[in-house]
């Protein structure tokens, strides 16, 4: 594990993505392929439980900026998905009162920025609070969206919104390629959208913007009295966590084609926890894992329906005994430049990974009292091995 | 601000082969000295020590503190001249760490004022304290556990960046520069405080000794005007100690204010050029150390036991 994660830290930014173009063809082209014993079929069709699998990735890329990176407990996060489903069904749906069909492009951006902005509304008087109360704050949100849906009228509760707008275009023997029954297309768009939204995450996080949200996770004081503005980093995290959830909403109504009050509740929310936890808080690609698995592991025993909801929480337990931190740890590349400046200080031949495995370091062990550990989790929430 | 810098830690220059560490080890003395001086210039761009030293750079004013009944500070006044280092001393619970917290904005005074220049930080919120120019350092270490030396001091230099969400996600010219320029002045920083060898360790796994250097190389990458520093020697052996007492001089040569709360009489006789003594929350002797030690109120504050004595301990 180490030595994989040492070859692929001494690799340049744009040589990772270089090798993430097998890894991602190979996803998509994964429900084609349909192999056996990984496939869910016969129960659940092969390539929607994928693109259930791939919402939920983005969810938990979403919740991961505000979990695992600026260590902010959201207990609500469902509401953010759920006003991005709902935009989608009032812009474009034949039943919503506002009368307009907005095409799927339109609605993305809108979307993004009505959840955004709920994300800054929420945060703007929560984030002066910390840990277990911003919990609690978040909760009630997430309650209180459950809430409007099921009662105010427009929103149409249980009846919901039918024929929610879907992206357009045929294959070549003329079916859609984003269609109700067939979710294949969809499922590469939400692979796709994933790849684009991991490129952006890649971005902030080597910038001032992530480092600052490491800094609030690991020392909220200690970061504002080194001159990090803690409350508009933690609004930031809030706004774009929110987008992105908006996002995997809107990608699931127009995927559905229908949206009720009934997928919102704070079950929802705990699942979307689960697979950021499962994964490993603060590692983009680890939470992407545990999302599949929240996703995948009910999907795939459903032959067994009483037992399927058992086996999963056996798996989540287990789980949690052996990697406490996550399937991966948490991990992050705070500099632009990082591999170059260690470079520069350890020589071009040392590969250096943000853990501290140089070369130099290891050879001047005598200075070491702590052998440092590649997955060692140090921030308190972050389970230490 | 400071054009790209022509010292070695500049990314423009590809790696060498060894590493700029390691060629460090086998270089002669004039080479050293060469890049001693870059480092400086690099950590230190703007230093105009001659011009200003020794007018009022902070000035501390009536300064009074009330935690319910308890009163931490009251009517405290001494300036902070630049170019100098001024000792903060006194009993337990004198009020020093409550000073310095009002210093940085962790409290708020309840009288009187306090200001950088002439700005007051008493209302101001405590990023932009450091943006004015304080910086500080913790008696009980606080460093970004999980990020390495290098990046904990990218955090610092942070505070002066303008870069924003947009500006990262985006990958602008001006967050490029930043980055660049920021990393740079961070690697010429761990070199300074003497910690670089173990630049790409996590904050955890450095020594005791490290992480309190690698505090002061995140308060400096601040650019700050005033730089606190709250019992830097706690923990310390007495070589360590000599080792840390040489770095601060070194900063405040190199045209940093420093200001010093610390219980080792060695190190504080041995760095300050000035010392304002509180006891009980106020202000009971301010003067050069050789003055300060002869006052009868301090020798009686300090329980008739010579300073001396205490730097025997």
């Amino acid at each position: 594990m180490a030595g994989v994660s040492h070859w692929w830290n001494s690799k340049s930014r744009p040589a990772q993505w270089g090798y993430m173009v097998p890894v991602v063809i190979f996803l998509l082209a994964l429900p084609v392929l349909n192999p056996p014993i990984i496939t869910t079929e016969p129960y659940t069709d092969f390539p929607i439980a994928l693109f259930n699998a791939a919402v939920f990735a983005l969810i938990a890329i979403g919740l991961n900026v505000v979990i695992g990176q600026a260590g902010l407990l959201d207990l609500g996060y469902v509401g953010f998905f759920a006003i991005g489903a709902y935009t989608a069904a009032l812009l474009s749906s034949p039943d919503s009162e506002l009368g307009v069909r907005y095409p799927w492009l339109v609605i993305v951006p809108i979307a993004m920025v009505v959840t955004m902005i709920s994300g800054v509304i929420l945060g703007t008087p929560t984030l002066r609070l910390r840990g277990d109360y911003l919990a609690i704050v978040t909760l009630g949100f997430g309650e209180i969206v459950r809430l409007l849906a099921d009662n105010v009228d427009p929103l149409r509760g249980n009846r919901g919104f039918q024929n929610i707008a879907r992206p357009g275009g045929d294959f070549p023997d003329g079916t859609p390629i984003f269609s109700q029954t067939d979710a294949l297309g969809f499922y590469w768009l939400a692979v796709m959208i994933i790849v684009i939204v991991l490129l952006f995450m890649g971005n902030l996080e080597r910038s001032r913007v992530g480092r600052a949200w490491i800094a609030v996770r690991e020392d909220e004081d200690a970061a504002e009295l080194s001159g990090v503005p803690t409350y508009r980093f933690k609004i930031w995290a809030f706004a774009i966590g929110a987008a992105v959830g908006g996002l995997s909403g809107t990608l699931f109504a127009a995927q559905v084609g229908y949206v009720n009050n009934q997928r919102f509740d704070i079950t929802t929310s705990t699942l979307y926890l689960a697979a950021v936890v499962l994964g490993g808080q603060g590692n983009k690609v680890g939470v992407i894992l545990g999302a599949f698995l929240v996703s995948y592991i009910p999907d795939r025993f459903q032959f067994e329906p009483t037992y399927r909801f058992l086996i999963f929480g056996v798996a989540l337990i287990v789980l949690m005994i052996f990697r406490p931190q996550g399937l991966l740890g948490m991990r992050q590349h705070l500099l632009a430049n990082g591999r170059q400046a260690y470079q520069k200080l350890f020589g071009a031949g040392t590969a250096v990974a943000p853990s501290g495995l140089t070369a130099s370091s290891k050879a001047r062990g005598d200075l070491s009292e702590t052998v440092p550990d590649d997955h060692a989790g140090t921030s308190p929430r972050g389970g230490g091995e | 601000m400071s054009e790209p810098s022509s010292t070695d830690t500049s990314l423009d220059t590809p790696p060498s082969e060894e590493g700029l560490l390691e060629s460090l080890e086998h270089m002669d003395a004039a080479e050293r000295a060469e890049h001693d001086a870059a480092v400086s210039a690099s950590v230190a761009p703007d230093r105009e020590i001659s011009v200003a030293k020794g007018e009022t750079l902070l000035a501390v004013d009536g300064l009074t503190v009330r935690f319910g009944g308890l009163t931490a500070l009251d009517d405290v006044s001494f300036d902070v001249r630049r170019g100098e280092i001024l000792g903060l001393i006194g009993p337990n619970g004198a009020g020093k760490t409550t000073c310095f917290n009002i210093m940085t904005g962790v409290y708020r005074p309840t009288s009187g004022d306090i200001r950088l220049e002439g700005v007051s930080l008493a209302r101001m919120k405590r990023y932009k304290i450091i943006q004015t120019g304080v910086a500080r350092t913790f008696q009980n270490i606080r460093l970004f556990g999980a990020m390495t030396a290098l990046e904990n001091v990218v955090v610092g230099a942070d505070a002066r960046h303008r870069t924003s969400v947009p500006g990262a996600l985006l990958r602008l010219p001006r967050h490029r520069r930043e980055e660049r320029e920021a990393v740079e002045k961070a690697m010429a920083l761990l070199e300074f405080v003497g910690i670089a060898d173990r630049a790409a360790d996590k904050a955890t796994a450095l020594p005791y000794g490290y992480q309190r250097r690698l505090e002061i190389a995140r308060a400096l990458a601040t650019q700050p005007k005033l730089l606190c520093l709250d019992e830097p020697a706690a923990g310390f052996s007495a070589s360590e100690k000599d080792g840390l007492s040489e770095l601060i001089l070194k900063i405040r040569d190199d045209g940093y204010t420093v200001v010093i709360v610390e219980h080792d009489m060695r190190v504080v006789l041995g760095v300050t050029d000035r010392l304002v003594v509180l006891d009980f929350g106020r202000k009971i002797a301010d003067g050069i150390p050789d003055e300060v030690r002869r006052d009868p109120a301090v020798v009686s504050a300090y329980l008739g036991g010579d300073l001396d004595e205490e730097s025997d301990q």
